[in-house]
């Protein structure tokens, strides 16, 4: 039978680093995707994730299972991504305008050439392509407070109550957070939600 | 209302509060039209690929927590680390090694008389290092080889190299 995270994170506490292994396995690929969603840079994001598990370990002594570990692994990620973005905005902003457009592992990292090589019908393999990173780029367009509740409500589906403590908030300060995100998301992505609907 | 759309397009609503939305919606078109789009929304953000960590992230975090020193407890500042301890040992020895050793040689008699002896001249080194005429002495003649010179010749020889001959 599984141990708990919490179980794990008191083994650590006594010494096992065998179970601090096994923290990293569970958490490592939801950690890193959530972080980069919010950061938007792949090595960014693991150098942030790569944190979060140093300052787990580092608390190992001083822990003491009073929340949900999720809710204290993602309150730690939440605050370094918060403070990545504010510290790398302007940054980002003269990179997004200057930049040429990179397509990254997540969208796909083929040329060309290797796309159609791979993707017989390269025309549904174009809209498909464009259809995500119009989705990533609603996500992008959030503010940083709204982007974090989505992405630890829908990807990682934390409780109400869980995000607000990893946000600091109130449930129902949450919830009109959440629900200004989805309009954002509905206005965003409208020409995608009309033919959702049909 | 409107906080509770998304906990119900979530399935997050209590059974009681869950009924009074589906009343809700079922009576307002507005409410019903927003749900659906919310949906949407949701199901679109499936859509987004999830990424892997590289190769590298789980090296470098293993690297990362093995660097980290090791927390000990206060008791720690009194027992020391093994390459103090080394050091010092050797201390300690090298510290034996020369109290130990003899400070004071007791001098006999005949070492007595000896550095009597060599007191006076001890005493004049320096006028004597550096004392010029010994350095107008003539060079000492070498024997010659052959072995069939005559000694008068010699000691005529030498009187001849002498700077004090009178011509």
């Amino acid at each position: 039978m599984a141990r708990s995270d919490v179980q794990l994170m008191l083994d650590v506490k006594a010494g096992d680093e065998q179970s601090f292994e096994l923290l990293l396995q569970r958490y490592r690929t939801p950690l890193v995707n959530f972080l980069y969603r919010m950061v938007r840079a792949r090595e960014e994001a693991e150098d942030l994730a790569q944190e979060v598990f140093l300052r787990v370990y580092r608390a190992r002594k001083d822990y003491v299972p009073s929340a949900k570990f999720t809710t204290w692994l993602f309150r730690i990620a939440t605050n370094l991504a918060l403070n990545s973005v504010r510290d790398n905005r302007h940054q980002r902003m003269e990179v997004s305008l200057d930049a040429p457009v990179i397509i990254d592992a997540e969208d796909g990292d083929e040329k060309p050439l290797d796309i159609a090589e791979k993707h017989p019908n390269i025309e549904q393999y174009m809209i498909e392509e464009a259809r995500k990173k119009m989705i990533r780029h609603a996500i992008d367009k959030l503010p940083e407070k709204q982007r974090a509740a989505v992405l630890l409500h829908k990807y990682q589906e934390l409780d109400y109550g869980d995000i607000a403590k990893i946000l600091e908030c109130s449930e129902s300060a949450l919830k009109s957070l959440l629900f200004r995100a989805y309009e954002t998301l509905r206005v965003e992505l409208a020409p995608l939600v009309a033919r959702h609907g049909k | 209302m409107e906080n509770k759309i998304l906990a119900y397009v979530d399935g997050r609503l209590k059974e009681s509060e869950r009924l009074e939305m589906e009343k809700h919606v079922a009576a307002c078109g507005a409410c019903q039209l927003r749900v659906n789009e919310f949906r949407a929304v949701a199901s679109l953000l499936d859509e987004v690929p999830q990424i892997e960590p590289s190769a590298a992230f789980d090296v470098r975090v293993r690297a990362r927590v093995a660097a980290e020193p090791v927390k000990q407890g206060w008791w720690a500042w009194f027992t020391p680390s093994p390459r103090v301890a080394f050091a010092a040992s050797l201390l300690l020895l090298a510290t034996v090694w020369i109290g130990s050793r003899p400070t004071d040689r007791t001098l006999t008699a005949a070492d007595e008389a000896q550095i009597n002896q060599d007191l006076p001249v001890l005493e004049n080194f320096d006028v004597l290092s550096d004392f010029g005429a010994l350095t107008d002495l003539p060079q000492p003649v070498q024997p010659d080889d052959t072995g069939d010179s005559n000694p008068d010749q010699n000691q005529n020889q030498q009187k001849n190299d002498s700077p004090n001959q009178t011509m």
